[in-house]
């Protein structure tokens, strides 16, 4: 089969409906100006009216930045990034601090009706009978445009409000964990991010209590060359369970922007967390014309005694992924978990996977990995198993399966394993397979036409990982799976 | 003629397989082709059901119709069923649910209404009960880890669900055991209609023991050779090909 060429051609014809969330949206918008120093760092402090304290976390972080290198051993091309050439600060104009549910502007709210995000909450309630009852954080560029649910939540005793109010009405919390697990200078993107963060989401669920409704944030980024820096950061404490999902969408464009995220979790003792993504930024076009950089640290904190934190990625969307949801088994007996579907389609290269360092004695963390190669991508599998001499009797199971779909993509799977003790047991499994012709001919000798016979294999292939989605968002993931693998066969 | 193939030829890159082909079938019989190994069975099965990897001249009618320039999924969805001689595993792909799908493709493609999962249900466990199958086989992945009498036995299960009007079943008694031999042959008979057209190609006479053909071809070096009744099958059986071979060399 001539597969490859015909896949260039029919993912090209095919970008326009591919990406229905390109549009832009048209809002009048505060945005600081280009270039990156301590005034712009300043700026961003003071738009959101920060305390001294934060913005001196803020200028300490950037001062650290200056000196960092940004890193280059990840398998991603890309030419190098001019920093001063964006706007860190983008915001809708009369938007900069937390709105009534029915003061937003009618343009943002059509900009969320149109990605199928509900943002009055009677939408949801006079929703399908019986369906859960999801509370949305809706963050739009910069600033986080709404917040449902607020008050259901907070009988639970929940707290779930944009990280920029967090900062004044809980600053007790937010000086407690906020960079407690992801310290300010841990890596050069999440340093960035640490100087230049703009708004995100806020979670706390107070010690026993179950968290009464799955709580999710969409992130929309609008505006022309800016980049996106949001921080989330959510705590479960004792004998607590949190459901969160996020959501990223973003306009097509010709530029690059960058999307540098920090995500912080921490679980105290008993608590649990399952943290789930669908990502689906632009992506870019089929020869990797525009598109987002995805460079994203998401750490969680098991410190409490049989804490669990479980991370569940569908990654189809950006230019270029690098991320690694990772879990510190740091409480005795917590446990970690990671589960990602990444697809790679037209010129997208993802490095991405998941570091679980075993500190407590008796941890457990399960890996899962489902990778899915297709057109001209680059998909690669980088995972780090580190076990401490004091976390005796360590368990870590890891399997990496990749697909790879017609003849000119790759994929890699490079695990990274560190026993320091010998009363440990680390299982590694890896395949990688080529969707065979064989299987396609079957499935279409039984009447199933192609792209769907395309789909139904790949759904089977993630199939234990769209499992561990919350149900409602599982099938949305696999109708994005779909759409991002059409056209992929020829 | 359910099923009228006209000098069929076909070739993959330097060598010819199918050398002139003429087979006719008419609906309401039972046809055998049976052949030494390397005759072009498994390409004559693979050319009717779609496969693009031969260059083709010649015609293949199912009712009239030229199949030769659909797809595979419109032949599926016009009445063409292939069972293989070796199904496919679908890791990951539960048996119901690819059948499921399948079947509400073809009925899509046909304008028809498709299945509502109730309806689906009802009829996959009464063709699985006829066919002695577990409701754990059609929860599982397809075919995989299924020894070879299970493909075998879900292959025909497909062909229940299906209802086609022309069906090829290529080596479906390969690796079957007495008594699923048994089983797999009282699903082909139960099919057997006067609508129906069936090509069972075959390696032994075993099978036609069971299942009563109306003719027996003998398919050598690309080309139908010989013709005839039921006896020509045990004929085949106890003097094997050599004849043949001899004369197409």
């Amino acid at each position: 089969m001539a597969a490859t060429k015909e896949t260039v051609a029919q993912v090209e014809a095919l970008e326009a409906d591919k990406y229905k969330f390109g549009f832009s949206t048209d809002v009048e918008q505060d945005l600081a100006p280009k270039g990156l120093n301590e005034d712009t760092v300043r700026y961003i402090s003071d738009k959101k009216g920060e305390p001294a304290w934060l913005l001196e976390w803020r200028l300490d972080a950037f001062r650290r930045w200056q000196v960092l290198e940004e890193p280059t051993w990840a398998l991603v091309h890309y030419p190098k990034i001019d920093y001063q050439d964006a706007h860190y600060y983008a915001a809708p104009k009369k938007g900069d601090g937390p709105l009534s549910l029915d003061d937003i502007d009618p343009e943002i709210r059509k900009t969320y009706e149109k990605l199928g995000i509900p943002l009055r909450e009677q939408e949801v309630l006079a929703g399908v009978q019986g369906a859960p009852k999801i509370a949305v954080d809706a963050v739009f560029d910069s600033v986080s445009v709404a917040t449902t649910f607020r008050e259901e939540l907070s009988k639970a005793g929940v707290i779930f409000m944009p990280i920029s109010e967090a900062v004044h009405e809980h600053p007790e919390l937010l000086k407690k964990y906020l960079g407690s697990v992801v310290p300010p200078s841990d890596n050069f993107f999440a340093t960035l991010n640490t100087a230049v963060f703009s708004d995100g989401t806020f979670v706390y669920v107070p010690p026993g209590v179950r968290c009464p409704m799955e709580l999710s944030t969409y992130f929309r980024m609008n505006a022309k060359g800016t980049g996106q820096f949001e921080r989330t950061l959510i705590i479960a404490d004792k004998g607590s369970y949190v459901s969160y999902l996020e959501g990223c969408t973003a306009p097509m464009r010709d530029e690059n922007q960058l999307h540098a995220a920090v995500v912080e979790l921490v679980a105290l003792d008993d608590a649990e967390i399952k943290y789930s993504t669908v990502q689906n930024w632009w992506p870019g076009d089929a020869e990797g014309k525009g598109g987002i950089y995805n460079f994203v640290t998401k750490r969680g904190d098991c410190r409490g005694a049989r804490s669990k934190i479980s991370w569940t990625q569908v990654e189809t969307g950006s230019a270029i992924t690098w991320k690694y949801p990772s879990c510190v088994l740091r409480g005795d007996g917590s446990s970690g978990e990671f589960y990602s579907i990444a697809v790679t389609n037209g010129a997208q290269q993802a490095d991405t996977g998941t570091k679980m360092i075993h500190l407590g004695a008796n941890t457990k963390s399960r890996i899962v990995s489902k990778g899915i190669s297709a057109g001209k991508s680059s998909n690669a599998y980088r995972g780090l198993v580190s076990v401490n001499p004091k976390a005796k009797g360590a368990r870590n199971f890891t399997q990496c399966d990749s697909l790879l779909i017609g003849h000119d993509c790759a994929a890699h799977t490079i695990p990274y394993v560190e026993a320091r003790t010998r009363d440990c047991v680390l299982e590694h499994e890896a395949t990688t397979t080529r969707l065979s012709d064989e299987q396609l001919f079957y499935c279409r000798a039984r009447g199933v036409p192609e792209e769907e016979a395309v789909a139904l294999l790949v759904n089977g292939f993630v199939r234990e990982v769209l499992q561990k989605l919350p149900m409602e968002f599982a099938a949305e993931a696999q109708k994005l799976l779909a759409v991002s693998l059409e056209g992929s066969v020829g | 003629m359910m099923l009228d193939i006209r000098d069929l030829h076909a070739a993959i890159p330097g060598r010819e397989i199918l050398k002139g082909l003429t087979l006719s079938i008419p609906a309401g019989q039972v046809h055998a082709i049976m052949g030494p190994n390397g005759a072009g069975k498994s390409t004559l099965s693979q050319v009717l059901a779609g496969r693009a990897d031969y260059e083709i001249t010649g015609e293949a009618l199912m009712d009239g119709e030229s199949l030769l320039p659909l797809t595979p999924e419109e032949r599926a969805s016009k009445g063409l069923f292939m069972s293989f001689q070796y199904p496919l595993e679908l890791p990951g792909v539960p048996a119901m649910t690819f059948v499921r799908t399948a079947l509400n493709s073809q009925k899509r493609a046909r304008g028809e209404a498709e299945l509502s999962p109730g309806e689906f249900l009802k009829k996959a466990r009464e063709a699985a009960k006829r066919l002695a199958m577990s409701d754990d086989m059609l929860r599982r992945a397809l075919n995989v880890g299924f020894s070879g009498g299970e493909k075998k036995r879900m292959e025909m299960l497909q062909m229940a669900m299906f209802e086609p009007r022309l069906a090829i079943l290529d080596e479906t008694d390969s690796g079957l055991d007495i008594d699923a031999l048994r089983v797999v042959s009282e699903s082909i008979n139960a099919l057997r209609s006067p609508q129906r057209a069936m090509l069972l190609i075959t390696h032994y006479e075993r099978l036609l023991e069971y299942v009563k053909p109306d003719q027996v071809h003998v398919l050598v070096d690309g080309r139908i050779v010989d013709s005839g009744g039921p006896d020509l099958a045990q004929k085949l059986e106890a003097e094997g090909y050599d004849r043949y071979q001899k004369a197409a060399a």
